[in-house]
């Protein structure tokens, strides 16, 4: 199997992790989900460094983060499909 | 894997060590100066300099001798010079070392000044030294090491490799019968339900939340700034990816398996007393207090995965290094013991990463120098719970 691009704890989760480095916007990425072993293509809109995440769908500003199948935050701005989601659009909602 | 063996040293009281050292520990932070020159003057010992030990008193002083006596006590550690200020408590670190029947023995400066101290505490430090030496390493059942868990510089991968390849390794031993150990409470927020759940029983899960709620009540809320005060995530968790203490605290969790459940809930540098089995340690997250008070818990291996690359050791117990993050494994490799990174390219399984790790720990139980080891990081930071007097 070719080395994927990003991968996803979770068949629920709303974000993904950048696996490879010098990921430029407008690749057409590879995608595993680790815990079914599922595929599937996304296409990148930012340069996004190795270990950020990436959104799997087009999220609103104020959704749950889904990540390991739990709610890991919420989203401070809108955040569409194939962007960079990290500390700029996402923070915790305990403080 | 059901006949591994390690070769260690079977300590007086039956527990094994696998490293041979001869510590020379400071009481207090004015007697540090003479444990170096010990140190220096024979070779073969390790001065463990710190930070405190004079004026602390209630919780915060019985946290200082649990440290100072586990940390004699623990297996890895042959004989022990403890050298203080004063007699009293000099005396009673002796005592609580002397327990496990080891060579053990205690000098103080006042009266004597550091120069005499030196000098018959450096006589006495060569003798254990030439006895220390002579002991021989014999084989041992894997079981009986005591290995414990805390990650650090975690990113993203810590969650998707490094942190489930131990969770494999404990799944796989804890039923076999070692001692297991993970803890950082305030790292665990955001997945504390999930800990919870992972309790052996009702009372230990309620002991857990217990442990938890104190911490937030006592040091996050009081002191809070932003998110968690703006320390976790930690800058380079950021830097690596991690957005939340939340998503951090799933990952870390990945470090417990998916089988394991813990079976009590230790206070700081608490030696585990319910037998075989993995346990819950009241620890702060930052790498080397937790550490230390592991060690001096009576843990002789620690396993450490790393995203960013955290280069933190221990100067009586070996820290193994587990990295997924293949921009650290290449960048910061002369840190790094096992190399998981196959699992982030989907050419490594978690269960071949897991039975690497193990192979690892059998290799360093046996006498390989860990990276951090090799490159002299000896961190040794004791745990302070609240001002001196």
């Amino acid at each position: 199997m070719a080395e994927p691009h990003f991968l996803v704890h979770s068949p629920k989760d709303s974000v993904g992790v950048v696996v490879i480095e010098g990921l430029k916007a407008g690749t057409e990425m590879l995608g595993l989900i680790t815990e079914d072993d599922t595929t599937f293509t996304l296409n990148t809109k930012h340069d996004i460094p190795i270990g950020h995440k990436v959104a799997l769908v087009d999220i609103a500003n104020g959704d749950t983060i889904i990540k390991y199948g739990q709610d890991i935050g919420k989203a401070v701005a809108d955040i569409a499909k194939g962007e960079h989601a990290h500390v700029h659009n996402i923070k915790t909602k305990r403080w | 894997m059901s006949n591994q063996t390690i070769f260690g040293y079977r300590r007086e009281n039956g527990r094994v060590g696998v490293r041979n050292h001869v510590v020379i520990l400071p009481v207090d932070d004015i007697s540090n100066a003479a444990c170096e020159a010990v140190a220096n003057n024979i070779k073969g010992t390790i001065a463990l300099p710190h930070s405190y030990g004079r004026l602390q008193f209630g919780e915060d002083l019985d946290l200082h001798f649990r440290t100072m006596i586990g940390t004699g006590a623990n297996p890895n550690v042959a004989a022990c010079i403890v050298i203080g200020i004063e007699p009293e408590w000099t005396k009673k670190i002796v005592d609580g070392i002397a327990k496990t029947g080891k060579p053990v023995e205690g000098f103080w400066i006042e009266q004597n000044g550091d120069l005499n101290t030196i000098a018959t505490a450096g006589r006495k430090a060569k003798e254990f030294v030439h006895w220390a030496t002579e002991l021989q390493r014999e084989e041992c059942p894997i079981e009986n090491l005591w290995i414990s868990t805390k990650c650090g510089e975690s990113d993203t991968t810590t969650g998707l490799g490094s942190c489930p390849t131990v969770g494999n390794m404990y799944d796989k031993l804890l039923p076999r019968g070692i001692y297991g150990c993970f803890g950082e409470t305030s790292e665990i927020t955001g997945g504390e339900h999930l800990c919870e759940a992972r309790a052996a029983t009702p009372e230990v899960g309620k002991k857990f939340m217990a442990t938890w709620q104190a911490y937030m009540d006592d040091v996050i809320e009081p002191f809070k700034v932003d998110d968690l005060s703006d320390s976790q995530p930690t800058k380079g968790n950021i830097e690596g990816g991690l957005t939340t203490i939340e998503e951090k605290a799933l990952g870390n969790l990945e470090k417990i398996g998916r089988t394991s459940t813990y079976i009590d809930v230790l206070g700081p540098a608490e030696e585990p007393a319910k037998g075989a089995g993995l346990y819950y340690m009241d620890t702060s997250s930052a790498a080397a207090e937790c550490v230390t008070l592991m060690a001096a818990a009576g843990y002789v291996v620690h396993t450490f995965p790393t995203g960013q690359g955290n280069i933190i050791g221990n100067p009586i117990i070996p820290v193994i290094k587990i990295s997924a993050n293949p921009r650290t494994v290449r960048t910061m490799s002369e840190h790094i013991d096992v190399d998981v990174s196959g699992i982030l390219r989907r050419d490594l399984t978690i269960d071949s990463a897991g039975d690497n790790l193990i192979e690892m720990i059998r290799r360093t139980a046996n006498g390989r120098s860990t990276a951090a080891e090799a490159l002299g990081h000896r961190e040794f930071v004791m745990t302070k719970l609240y001002r001196s007097a």
